[in-house]
């Protein structure tokens, strides 16, 4: 009844062309917006933002920059976190080299420093697939967070490798409460994920996705296969590189090298293995459900123990939300392989036709 | 440069490779039969050595007793493996069975330190990591008995691994389901059965390999980490292989060795965590399947 597209007709290319052709879809995404932007830093407890807010947005930032690279254009990456661990530290040290360059400036260019270690990381990526270039990327986790540990210049020549972020300063006015922060961020976030979604439907993206469904097939028709590789990891980077930056100097504060552990890179690819592969939404939906689902265990646990009175040890209870964690993972992979984007789409076909089926 | 302390460290890089193919032949066994890039390999030779060692500690069962027990405990991780993560997720892409794997990899770690406590154990096995005196004296070089020992018990199972493979209706019907599912399953091979035997044998692997490893470093949760090391031996040898798995874990362990101590030193040290996978890249380079991986013909 009420997501109905009939009577919305389109009556020049760009409005075929526009990204929620739907008028419903475009109302939802604005109200989205509103609230995210004005409603959210209003409502919002200090907590909510610092620990759920921020981090579920950066992210998903990340997690959007891998599905770039896995999703649209197929190459499986595990380095994740070492493009963000180098965007995390070449911010911090192009503020600190360079402190008249403004912070926007230094998160751009260290995206771009990611970028051409993207570059560099994905040459192997000409010559080898799948699982063998999957565990190829290892290498780039395992070697920048080396380099992070071992060169003292990235640190600043600091003796325990921690590095703390400086203050975020744009225009004069300091970013340093919980809520302009997240601003911050959400405006970051919004303005990246935008691009993204155009450019996947620019020729750019259809490159990716000819060189992931085939190959061969795509460089038979015409499509440059080193440049949309190189590409696909340039810009994949860029995003985790910015990911990174975000999560150094607006989620944690202080940074040692060890924050981007191949831990991390894991929870982004499991990110957009549930949220689903291929899909901007999913990114997002991925990064939610990761970032709550701990929480969430956290706080059953919490409310079993006291129902029932039991005072369960702190090493059962961690070893538990571990076997549950990947239990529901294995799940959720066995019940929607196509991960939570999916979902929504059936449930928008089915809306479209609620509640006359037939 | 000595070339005394040259063999040494190339026969102990050797020795010590010889380790890192006994996990990789894990990967591959599962990898050939089943398509499943398993990364819960490490995970599982973190379970069977914390097993075994909470067996012979917490039950005081004698070691030979709690070697069959821990690989009855094996073939029960195998067989729910495939089950209850494999079956509901075949025709699946490989990268969605990857993941599973990894979520796999959670659950084993979390139920072996729910089960058996998260303290790291030492393990004594026997077998002295010392070096063998009489060719200490006699050419002057120093190679530890356990690392030797290591090697033979590794031959052993390769050996044992080729004859099961080779001779017995069971190893034939493995062969069937590697070379193709369908033909194999055309026959009459039951491809529910084959999985979790295969996942068994896996786990017989990760077994050995948990308590050769455990023997050498303690078995703790940094055991979980080796398989992380049998990676770059895999890319090297390619993922098909058994053959492939040992020359690359013989030349992963050589090379690491050889560069910690030569070339190490200019780099501040530590380098063994990527040194592997650098010289995997450069095999990569040359032979994008690996050494022994089967070749892979493009077609539109």
């Amino acid at each position: 009844m009420l997501y109905r597209e009939a009577g919305q007709f389109r009556t020049s290319y760009a409005e075929d062309q526009r990204i929620f052709p739907i008028r419903q879809d475009r109302v939802a995404i604005a109200l989205l917006l509103a609230f995210a932007f004005f409603v959210v830093p209003a409502v919002a407890s200090h907590y909510w933002l610092k620990a759920l807010l921020i981090p579920f947005l950066i992210l998903s930032l990340a997690a959007l920059g891998l599905n770039i690279l896995t999703g649209y254009a197929g190459q499986l990456s595990l380095g994740t976190a070492g493009f963000m661990a180098v965007g995390a530290f070449m911010a911090y040290n192009f503020e600190l080299r360079l402190p008249e360059l403004p912070i926007l400036v230094s998160f751009a260019l260290a995206g771009l420093c990611a970028a051409a270690l993207g570059i560099v990381f994905g040459l192997p990526s000409l010559r080898i697939k799948g699982f063998y270039l999957a565990v190829a990327t290892l290498a780039c986790q395992f070697f920048v967070l080396w380099v992070l540990q071992r060169v003292g210049w990235f640190t600043n020549y600091s003796s325990s490798g921690v590095i703390s972020a400086q203050e975020i300063v744009i225009l004069g006015h300091t970013f340093d409460s919980a809520q302009e922060k997240y601003l911050l961020t959400l405006a970051i976030v919004a303005l990246m994920a935008l691009a993204a979604k155009n450019l996947m439907r620019s020729e750019t993206g259809r490159a990716f996705m000819a060189v992931r469904d085939m190959d061969v097939a795509a460089s038979v028709i015409g499509i440059p296969i080193m440049r949309t590789k190189l590409l696909a990891f340039a810009i994949s980077s860029f995003y985790c590189g910015v990911a990174g930056a975000l999560y150094a100097f607006c989620y944690l504060g202080t940074v040692e090298p060890e924050a981007f552990s191949l831990d991390l890179s894991f929870r982004v690819l499991f990110m957009i293995i549930i949220g689903g592969v291929g899909s901007i939404l999913g990114s997002f939906l991925g990064a939610a459900f990761i970032t709550l689902l701990p929480i969430f265990l956290n706080l059953v646990s919490g409310f079993l123990s006291h129902a029932f009175g039991v005072d369960v040890p702190h090493a059962w209870l961690s070893n538990i939300e571990l076997i549950i964690f990947g239990a529901l993972i294995v799940f959720f992979l066995i019940v929607e392989p196509h991960g939570l984007a999916r979902l929504w789409q059936i449930g928008k076909e089915k809306l479209r036709l609620w509640p006359f089926p037939h | 440069m000595n070339v005394g302390f040259l063999f040494e460290v190339l026969i102990g890089g050797l020795l010590a490779g010889v380790m890192y193919a006994l996990v990789a032949i894990g990967f591959v066994l599962i990898y050939k039969a089943s398509g499943v890039f398993n990364f819960a390999q490490g995970a599982m030779v973190f379970f069977a050595a914390l097993t075994f060692v909470q067996l012979v500690k917490m039950f005081g069962l004698p070691m030979w007793l709690a070697f069959p027990a821990t690989l009855l405990v094996m073939v029960a991780v195998g067989v729910a493996t495939e089950r209850f993560v494999l079956r509901p997720l075949v025709n699946q892409p490989p990268i969605t069975l990857f993941m599973a794997t990894i979520g796999l990899t959670f659950v084993l770690e979390g139920l072996a330190q729910l089960v058996w406590g998260s303290q790291p154990h030492g393990l004594e096995l026997g077998i002295e990591d010392v070096p063998m005196e009489w060719l200490s004296q006699a050419a002057g070089i120093n190679v530890s008995q356990f690392d030797l020992a290591a090697a033979a018990i590794a031959g052993v199972l390769v050996a044992v691994l080729a004859v099961f493979f080779q001779y017995t209706r069971i190893g034939r019907a493995l062969r069937a389901v590697a070379d193709d599912h369908q033909a194999a399953l055309s026959v009459g091979i039951p491809l529910k059965h084959i999985w979790a035997i295969v996942w068994a044998v896996a786990g017989f692997i990760a077994l050995v390999a948990g308590l050769l490893w455990g023997a050498r470093n303690g078995v703790g949760f940094s055991l979980t980490f080796i398989a992380l090391k049998a990676l770059p031996v895999l890319l090297i040898g390619g993922f098909e292989s058994v053959l492939g798995a040992i020359v690359g874990g013989l030349i992963i362990g050589a090379s690491e060795k050889l560069a910690e101590v030569y070339i190490g030193p200019y780099f501040g040290g530590g380098i063994e965590l990527w040194f592997a996978y650098v010289v995997a890249l450069l095999f990569l380079l040359v032979r994008p399947e690996g050494l022994f991986g089967e070749k892979h013909i493009d077609r539109v």
